[in-house]
């Protein structure tokens, strides 16, 4: 269903170890969470800086959950599981669940 | 950085880093010769100081001066508030934006974004990769940060942001761009900032502050650290009005003024002859009185003396309206109306009360810079001291001061006394040391009665007559008399009458 399915955009400059890691997370998180059902995108802003400027990123990384509403946005490298479900809103569905 | 063969009171530009001139008015006077070039400047301010306005028009001076574009990023007002805000200077952003020659990074919270989650390390690679976009899409050589405040605010850990403010001042300098980054000052006498970020753009730092005062508040700005540099120290007073901020240096322009030999006629012989030959050029003569000692009479012999020698006079009126100055004029046989028709005269009556002193002087630049006379009367000095603290009224005549004698023009300011007969008063220990000479009006005690006394007490660079003259208002303007017969008493205000 269109509606549950999430979109997560991270804004980042290099593909540092850290980040590597944060990718890795991210993405057994959403298959953890989210069955499956999303996009995940990963943006270079150097090599599309007016993305940046759209969304207005000055920090890196940036997670933005665009979808679904509302937009979240999470700053670092989400070395913590725990704060990125609940900055996803996950972990309070979880719960109720 | 050889820096030890300049005197302190040139501008070194030579021997430092090279500057670029802001534009601001009196600014690059202040540190002079502008800011250090392709490096970043701080500008520190309590809120409400006028950094905001300061950053715009440093950006709009390189668009309208220089035809250089600029990028401002905007961490507290929204792009759309800037423009707003700023189009009342005259400040027409949408058109620069148009025309590539201003373009925004837009640095504050999105409208639909609510307080920022952190979890691991970050760093602020993403403001700097827009500045970066933003430069070279416009070419920019000047950039605006306002305020970096907000980053503090936004972000946890201020260590962590001070690191990458460091690497952005770094990527600024590499750049080659000169940027003004503001920020906030705790308070306008801690020369603290809230942040502790000098250290960081340490090249020069410039003070803005906004002092509570018991009539108006008092701006003024400082230049607190010029690294390769000399500069002007201390506080000097700025306005901000239509044109943006306009800063009046004090001292810097007193020292070099030039001098001439020219004589400027008084409007009376016999004056001129106690001056040995009238006024200098480039000079600014008090004329001090009691109420109805005959200073404003004083003041329109020497239009009259502007009109006969072909000068273009300029009279500021803070006591009397335009009509009361007209006709007392015409009772002197002075007709100012027909000076005014032949573009020799221009008259401008304001209340002291109408705006603040720095606005005053401001707008008497604009009218010298507009008319160019070679003689301005102000008529009171003294009014002034009604609307401001002694200090201020004292920059303010020092700026008045320096303003007319770089321009070299003859000036001539009236200074009401509240003594009818003595000789100092405070205002006069203000502001005598200031001008070049002093003619005193005193109402002269004779045993048959009470009669006007004139004395040319000082005249700078020149002899003049010293004996104290009796003094007459008439149809036909100031008759200058004899010397009282006992040569000694006007100061002290006793005069033997044999």
């Amino acid at each position: 269903m269109p509606d549950d399915r999430y979109m997560l955009k991270l804004y980042v400059t290099d593909i540092t170890p850290a980040i590597q890691r944060a990718i890795e997370t991210l993405r057994n998180l959403c298959d953890d969470e989210m069955s499956g059902c999303y996009d995940f995108e990963v943006i270079d802003i150097r090599e599309r800086p007016q993305l940046a400027e759209d969304e207005r990123i000055l920090a890196v990384p940036t997670l933005v959950k665009e979808l679904p509403p509302p937009i979240r946005r999470l700053i670092g490298d989400l070395s913590d599981r725990e704060k990125v479900l609940l900055g996803l809103d996950l972990l309070p569905s979880k719960q109720l669940g | 950085m050889p820096n030890d063969a300049y005197s302190p009171w040139q501008s070194d530009t030579s021997a430092g880093i090279p500057r670029l001139e802001t534009g601001v008015p009196g600014v690059d006077d202040l540190t002079g010769g502008g800011i250090p070039l392709g490096r970043p400047t701080l500008v520190c301010g309590t809120s409400a100081s006028g950094k905001t306005v300061f950053t715009v028009q440093f950006l709009a001076a390189g668009i309208e001066k220089c035809d250089s574009p600029g990028v401002f990023v905007a961490f507290e007002e929204t792009p759309d508030d800037v423009r707003e805000n700023m189009a009342g200077f005259g400040w027409d952003i949408p058109a620069w934006e148009a025309r590539g020659r201003w373009r925004f990074v837009s640095a504050g919270l999105m409208p639909d974004e609510e307080e920022q989650l952190v979890n691991g390390n970050f760093n602020l690679e993403g403001l700097r990769v827009r500045i970066r976009y933003a430069v070279e899409k416009a070419g920019a050589k000047r950039v605006a940060l306002d305020s970096l405040a907000a980053l503090f605010t936004r972000f946890p850990d201020p260590g962590t942001v001070r690191r990458e403010l460091f690497r952005m001042t770094s990527m600024l300098k590499e750049m080659n761009v000169t940027s003004l980054l503001t920020t906030e000052l705790l308070q306008a006498h801690g020369d603290v900032t809230r942040f502790e970020v000098e250290e960081y753009v340490a090249d020069a730092v410039i003070m803005l502050r906004n002092h509570p005062s018991v009539v108006r508040r008092r701006r003024t700005i400082e230049v607190l650290k010029l690294r390769g540099g000399a500069h002007s120290t201390g506080e000097h007073a700025f306005s901000i009005s239509s044109g943006g901020i306009h800063v009046t240096p004090i001292g810097s322009m007193t020292l070099d003024q030039p001098s001439t030999n020219r004589r400027v006629s008084s409007g009376s012989k016999e004056l001129d002859d106690m001056c040995s030959g009238g006024f200098f050029q480039d000079s600014v003569t008090i004329v001090s009185g009691a109420t109805g000692a005959g200073k404003t009479l004083t003041a329109m012999q020497f239009l009259k003396g502007a009109a006969e020698a072909g000068d273009k006079a300029l009279f500021l009126g803070f006591e009397e309206s335009r009509p009361q100055l007209v006709r007392n004029a015409a009772s002197w046989g002075i007709d100012l109306e027909a000076m005014e028709q032949n573009d020799r005269l221009r008259i401008y009556c304001q209340l002291p009360e109408s705006v603040s002193l720095e606005q005053h002087l401001v707008s008497i630049q604009r009218a010298i810079d507009q008319f160019q006379p070679q003689r301005i009367v102000v008529d009171s000095i003294t009014a002034m001291k009604r609307v401001a603290a002694i200090d201020r009224y004292r920059d303010f005549v020092l700026g008045l001061t320096s303003l007319i004698k770089t321009r070299q023009i003859a000036g001539l300011y009236t200074s009401t006394t509240d003594d009818l007969y003595g000789v100092t008063t405070v205002t006069e220990q203000n502001i005598s040391t200031l001008t070049d000479a002093i003619i005193l009006l005193r109402y002269v005690e004779l045993d048959s009665g009470v009669a006007r006394g004139l004395t040319v007490l000082k005249m700078r660079g020149s002899a003049h007559d010293k004996s104290i003259r009796r003094f007459e208002i008439t149809g036909e303007g100031m008759k200058i008399g004899e010397p009282f017969n006992t040569p000694s008493g006007i100061l002290g205000a006793r005069v033997t009458d044999e």
